[in-house]
């Protein structure tokens, strides 16, 4: 059971700067985590592996800093560590990523599932997974609350909707997204971590180790176009404070809703 | 097909994919049916409401009720249930064929699986989770606008040379169109020539959960808390408030990720986006994620302790104050009144 995972990182603040003129974040320099979303994901490979046996690979698209988080996959367990990084990358929408991690994961070649977060705390699009699914031609199966191998090589999944779930099995190879409480993520033994950074290696592949269209990387790659960020609140007229001592206050919301039909 | 005294018959089209539960469709397609006529009439184009499903048809004059000039059909029994590859490639058949300017999917589960997927093999772009959607009538392009890294902090999105435009927005946002029973329009029917056999993925079974409960699209009235609670404990004292109002409990999304409430609570950008006829914000800062949750509440009541909060923008009443003092006396004044005989 050969198994690819994408992970991201994200930023740790929400506050990013933004370059206006580019239209996209400026990563560079903000601390970073690893998506939580796809600290799932790195568990649900090693549960897999643990049980079927195969090789983990995880990979990520950004600038040199996310090397951290492809670190902190290796100190999991993961076996080999992929960093796609370089100018060509930079700026790319979902389509773009989702590219480049396509060509990644062709160049890896033996697979049997691409594992995802279900979407990254900044990004938020839940898109990679699936656009990625569509370059690589096999089933996506979204929102995946448990896993299971069958019959050699099927995959069954529960699906998590709105209202209820439903189980899906599909042939192997397929991509698979995973929601949150798929299961409880182990944390990484300080030695582990110490092992990551002076044992391990994490591969470095730019837009030229990886082929492919030039015109599709990165910002150039990219169909959606940030036209502006700005600030917004709608005022929804006049606000009222009520003033007054605690009881009073009370009262007087109280006689407010009251009067609405409220209470 | 047949057709009787179409509204229109432009060339250029605008798609909603229409998602149905057991054949009917689902409120927030009918919400972008409305949007998507203020749309397409700046645009100058026909609304075409794309509609999959099993023995649907006779829910298709509804569509048009709704707003569509058209309702382009795939009927049939691979479809009954969504599955993403027969989904998929129905409408980007359909799409290659009409090709239509924008296409717009609610921001659901099966519209956040089926959008990217379909604006994948259409290489084209999707953005994503939109709270507003507008025209730039000069270029012709549709903006989508959605909440952003940051505080206060909103972004346009534009897919200026790739088509179709793919979005999806949030359920909620936009608001429910009446019905035109006056309204007359074509039904295309597309397609379906999958096989069973052809196809990868199985739905071996659907489970209705159980632990639903929680409907806070729909709850009248949301009394919400904030990370001004201090801790899980907090949220007893606002379940009490809750119950004496008959309302449901919401919270902002920290609280969330700290453990204190359920996940199924979270109020905005990543949560739920609701509309109550009352809503209370206590401990809330206002940030704008959580704004574009709450903001089409009827009467918003915001009790914070620092009169610069920025949920004080936009609320109808404000109370500034800690909200471990105001609120037990709220609680007490409701429960006086409950005491009281009515009149
Ligand atoms: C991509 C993304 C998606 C997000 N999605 C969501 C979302 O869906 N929903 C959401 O809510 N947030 C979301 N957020 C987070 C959002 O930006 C804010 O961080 C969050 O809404 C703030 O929550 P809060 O108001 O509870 O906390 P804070 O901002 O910490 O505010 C607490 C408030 O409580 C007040 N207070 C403190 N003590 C008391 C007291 N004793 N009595 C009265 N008042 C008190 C303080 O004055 C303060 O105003 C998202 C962020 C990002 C980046
Ligand atoms: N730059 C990236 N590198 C690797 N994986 C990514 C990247 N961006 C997104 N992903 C994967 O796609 C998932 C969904 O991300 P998003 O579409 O941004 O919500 C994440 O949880 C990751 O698994």
């Amino acid at each position: 059971m050969d198994i690819v995972i994408c992970i991201k990182e994200v930023p740790e603040t929400t506050e990013v700067p933004w370059d206006p003129e580019k239209g996209i974040l400026i990563r560079e320099g903000i601390p970073g985590i690893l998506n939580p979303n796809d600290k799932n994901a790195i568990e649900a490979a090693l549960q897999l592996t643990e049980k079927y046996g195969g090789v983990v690979t995880a990979i990520s698209m950004g600038p040199a800093q996310t090397d951290d988080a492809l670190r902190e996959a290796l100190s999991l367990g993961v076996d080999n560590a992929v960093l796609l990084t370089g100018r060509h990358l930079a700026g790319a929408d979902t389509l773009a990523t989702s590219y480049t991690l396509y060509l990644a994961v062709k160049k890896i070649g033996r697979f049997d599932i691409v594992l995802c977060g279900k979407e990254s705390a900044d990004g938020v699009t839940a898109q990679v997974g699936p656009q990625l699914a569509e370059f690589l031609d096999i089933p996506q199966l979204t929102y995946a609350t448990n896993i299971e191998i069958v019959k050699g090589n099927f995959v069954r999944i529960k699906q998590k909707l709105e209202d209820g779930f439903r189980e899906l099995e599909s042939p192997l190879p397929a991509l698979i997204t995973v929601e949150r409480e798929i299961n409880n993520p182990r944390i990484p033994p300080m030695d582990h971590i110490m092992e990551a950074y002076r044992d391990k290696q994490v591969m470095v592949w730019t837009a030229d180790d990886l082929g492919g269209q030039m015109e599709r990387f990165g910002l150039k790659g990219s169909p959606t176009q940030c036209l502006k960020v700005y600030t917004q609140r709608i005022k929804k007229g006049k606000m009222q404070i009520l003033e007054g001592d605690g009881s009073m206050v009370a009262k007087e919301l109280v006689q407010i809703l009251r009067k609405r039909n409220l209470t | 097909m047949p057709s009787n005294n179409s509204k229109s018959n432009k060339n250029r089209e605008l798609w909603v994919f229409i998602e149905q539960k057991n054949g009917t469709p689902i409120r927030v397609s009918l919400e972008l049916l409305g949007k998507g006529c203020i749309l397409a009439d700046k645009l100058g184009a026909d609304v075409a409401a794309f509609f999959v499903g099993q023995k649907i048809t006779n829910q298709a004059q509804k569509l048009i009720y709704y707003g569509a000039d058209k309702v382009i059909i795939a009927d049939d029994l691979v479809a009954s249930d969504y599955r993403t590859e027969v989904y998929t490639d129905i409408i980007v058949t359909q799409a290659l064929k009409r090709k239509p300017e924008i296409l717009l999917f609610g921001a659901t589960c099966i519209g956040r699986d089926l959008a990217p997927r379909v604006a994948g093999r259409l290489s084209t772009g999707c953005t994503a989770d939109c709270t507003q959607l507008d025209i730039d009538q000069e270029k012709g392009l549709i903006v989508a606008s959605k909440p952003f890294l940051g505080r206060n902090v909103m972004a346009d999105i534009i897919c200026p040379h790739h088509r179709p435009q793919v979005v999806t927005v949030r359920p909620g946002v936009m608001e429910l169109p009446a019905q035109d029973k006056s309204r007359r329009g074509n039904l295309v029917y597309a397609n379906v020539d999958f096989k069973e056999e052809d196809i990868k993925v199985k739905i071996l079974d659907t489970i209705k959960s159980e632990t639903v409960g929680v409907n806070l699209e729909n709850a009248e009235k949301i009394v919400a808390g904030g990370m001004g609670l201090g801790d899980a404990a907090g949220f007893e004292l606002l379940k009490e408030l809750a119950d004496l109002l008959g309302a449901e409990m919401g919270a902002t999304s920290p609280p969330v990720d700290a453990g204190w409430i359920s996940h199924e609570r979270q109020i905005g950008q990543t949560g739920k986006v609701i509309r109550p006829r009352l809503y209370i914000a206590c401990g809330i800062s206002g940030a704008i994620q959580h704004y574009v949750g709450m903001i089409n509440s009827e009467l918003i009541v915001a009790i914070n302790k620092n009169p610069k909060a920025e949920i004080f923008d936009f609320a109808d009443y404000g109370i500034v104050d800690d909200l471990y003092e105001i609120v037990p006396e709220i609680i007490d004044e409701l429960k006086k009144l409950k005491r009281a005989p009515s009149h």
